[in-house]
């Protein structure tokens, strides 16, 4: 079970919120695994469960009302059961997480140079000058110009961009071994997206960090991710390598992602969204969780996709799936509306 | 920072020239004849007469005006001839009810409501904030509860309810404490603090129940911003997140309140001062009113203004001074 090569394996995840409307189901049996070096994207739409599912990796659910179970290792250490006091000293250190929005990330009240310096200093035990100079060396290394001066600035002094260069410089000022990327695009202009993504491309091939990239947008996928995790209503619902994700998705979410990406090539007027909108995790629905908005559920006999959740089966040694429709099916229907690259 | 400075300090000049204009028509507005104030039941048409002229009452509304503000900044003489007198800077008029110029009256009043203010002040942010954060840090559970519940009971007492309370319980009934009988704590110590610290209590209690339930919310709020998460990720212990970046980012708007809440004490504790027979600007400013005093309404109303306007002047320098967001406007 223990491949030297995995960072992160998280089995069986589980993380539910008690509200005072009932309890919400944000995660539901969710597992996968992490490679040194490698990317895995966690994609699904607002409320798929995938930026609380990395917060419970990194032990940041600690509200009295989560639930949090099922097993996660690190480094083949299990977290989920372990000592937080343990945990926390992983945290910015081993682990390290960027989040959505760098402006309400930073803390609007101390210089970036302070901030980083702090990572530093939590973790190891050097002088205030030494962390500044490391932070300093960190800044440059993100791009940020005129470091000897930006290193003062407050962070509502920078632009969106620098902000989060400013966050990925102090994720990665410890050398972690795995980054969680909380849509870290989302937040930024198209051009500077791409300058972010690239940037998170240099530094993993020179630190080696392995990334878990939490996206909707699957431009940013297809540019970094190894391999794919697709979510929904809380569920995991296909997991494969990036390649098969575009080639060959096998579940009809995956489809409607695909489909809903602008082309400029296609000679359509509107984009093809997906109809209805994402189930309350408060009240998943009985049977398949995207069942109500599954347009070839009638495809399935016995009305299964109503009734009984599929498993998520291997369509080929590395591509998982949970779909009712079989195997000739699939490949019917993707054949007549062009899904994938069918060759 | 330096220019925020200076223009913030132009804008506190102008809005004390208006605030000056408003109280001094305020006196002119009182449908009574200040000249027929000055004397007693033995007037006589010409006294008042006399005393108007002597007074500057005949003269144009606008040169009475430049008149009294030139009185609070070089001190003028009333009067002519034999019968002048002199009223020391900074002027603030003479009144005729107390036989003493406003100003002295003033004098006197204000280091009573000084130690008042800032007495209550002191105990309540403490209790307050304090409370404030212990139940922001053990949210939900019973010490939260417990402090918010006794923070309702202390936030419903009004002011005349509880400083009564205090004194038919803890002095008239149970002779605790002597009757309130001010005296200066440089003359007699004992005698002050037996006197300050039911009105203390009784202001810091009401206030203090604020402030534990706006720093509670303040702290409940800051603490689920993202940049406390960050914190959080980056590794640093529950202490450390709390203490270094949630407390400061927490407690700012608490600055703005705890100004200018002390400013309008400063201004005068009107029913604590009255029902602790303190002799500060509150009481004077009553006092003044029900006399038909006008000079010394005139001069509470212009103090109460300037405290108030200094303490904003203060709490925008402090503000920018903890929020650097705030140094660039």
């Amino acid at each position: 079970m223990t491949n030297p090569n995995v960072i992160l394996e998280v089995k069986n995840l589980n993380v539910e919120f008690t509200t005072d409307d009932g309890v919400v189901h944000a995660v539901n049996d969710v597992s996968y695994t992490v490679e040194r070096g490698k990317t895995l994207a966690i994609v699904g739409e607002s409320g798929s469960g995938k930026s609380v599912s990395s917060l419970a990796v990194m032990g940041l659910l600690t509200g009295a009302n989560s639930k949090i179970s099922g097993e996660v290792y690190f480094n083949g250490n299990e977290l989920i059961a372990a000592d937080p006091e343990a945990v926390r000293k992983l945290r910015g250190d081993e682990m390290a997480m960027i989040f959505q929005d760098p402006l309400s990330a930073l803390h609007p009240y101390y210089t970036i140079g302070d901030q980083l310096a702090e990572a530093v200093r939590v973790h190891n035990d050097v002088s205030e000058t030494q962390a500044l100079e490391r932070a300093a060396e960190m800044l440059a290394k993100v791009g940020i110009p005129d470091v000897d001066q930006r290193i003062d600035d407050y962070p509502h002094q920078l632009s969106g961009g620098m902000r989060q260069r400013v966050m990925i410089a102090m994720a990665l000022i410890n050398g972690p071994e795995l980054l969680i990327a909380d849509e870290p695009t989302t937040a930024l202009d198209v051009t500077v997206q791409a300058q972010i993504l690239d940037l998170l491309r240099e530094l993993q091939k020179e630190f080696g960090t392995a990334i878990v990239l939490i996206t909707h947008d699957l431009g940013v996928v297809a540019d970094l991710a190894d391999e794919v995790l697709v979510m929904y209503g809380g569920s995991a619902v296909e997991h494969a390598p990036v390649r098969e994700i575009f080639y060959s998705p096998q579940m009809p979410y995956t489809w409607g992602l695909l489909a809903s990406i602008p082309q400029i090539s296609a000679k359509k007027e509107q984009l093809d969204p997906i109809p209805g909108s994402p189930p309350s995790l408060l009240n998943l629905p009985k049977g398949c969780v995207f069942a109500p908005r599954c347009t070839f559920k009638d495809q399935v006999a016995d009305h299964a996709c109503a009734n009984t959740f599929p498993e998520l089966l291997a369509v080929s040694p590395d591509h998982e799936a949970r779909c009712h429709l079989s195997e000739t099916q699939r490949n019917t229907i993707r054949a007549e509306r062009k899904i994938g690259k069918v060759n | 920072m330096f220019p925020y400075i200076v223009r913030r300090i132009f804008i506190m000049i102008f809005m004390l020239t208006i605030l000056s204009i408003v109280t001094f028509l305020l006196f002119n507005a009182v449908p009574t004849d200040p000249a027929r104030l000055t004397c007693g039941k033995t007037c006589t048409p010409e006294i008042v007469a006399a005393n108007r002229i002597r007074l500057g009452l005949d003269q144009p509304l606008y040169t009475q005006y430049i008149d009294w503000i030139r009185g609070i900044f070089v001190g003028r003489t009333y009067g002519s001839g034999s019968a002048t007198f002199d009223c020391a800077t900074p002027c603030l008029g003479y009144s005729f009810r107390n036989g003493e110029e406003v100003t002295v009256l003033i004098l006197d009043a204000v280091p009573v409501t000084m130690y008042l203010a800032v007495g209550a002040f002191l105990l309540w942010m403490l209790i307050g904030i304090s409370s404030g954060i212990i139940a922001a840090k053990h949210h939900g559970k019973w010490q939260d509860r417990a402090i918010m519940g006794v923070s309702l009971v202390g936030y419903s007492l009004p002011v005349f309810f509880l400083g009564l309370l205090f004194l038919v319980f803890v002095i008239v009934r149970w002779n605790l404490l002597p009757y309130p009988d001010y005296a200066s704590p440089f003359e007699d110590p004992v005698a002050f603090f037996q006197t300050m610290l039911l009105p203390w209590l009784t202001l810091a209690i009401l206030y203090a129940a604020y402030y534990a339930r706006l720093t509670r919310s303040q702290m409940l709020e800051t603490m689920g911003e993202d940049y406390i998460r960050t914190a959080r990720a980056k590794g640093l212990s529950e202490r450390v997140v709390f203490r270094k970046h949630a407390l400061r980012a927490g407690l700012t708007p608490i600055v703005t309140s705890a100004g200018l809440d002390l400013a309008g004490l400063l201004g005068g504790a009107v029913i604590t001062e009255y029902i602790f027979s303190l002799p500060g600007l509150g009481r004077l400013a009553i006092g003044a009113v029900t006399d038909y005093d006008l000079p010394t309404i005139t001069a509470t109303v212009l103090i109460a203004a300037v405290f108030v306007i200094v303490a904003n002047l203060i709490v925008d320098i402090l503000y920018a001074a903890i929020d650097p967001r705030v140094r660039l406007t």
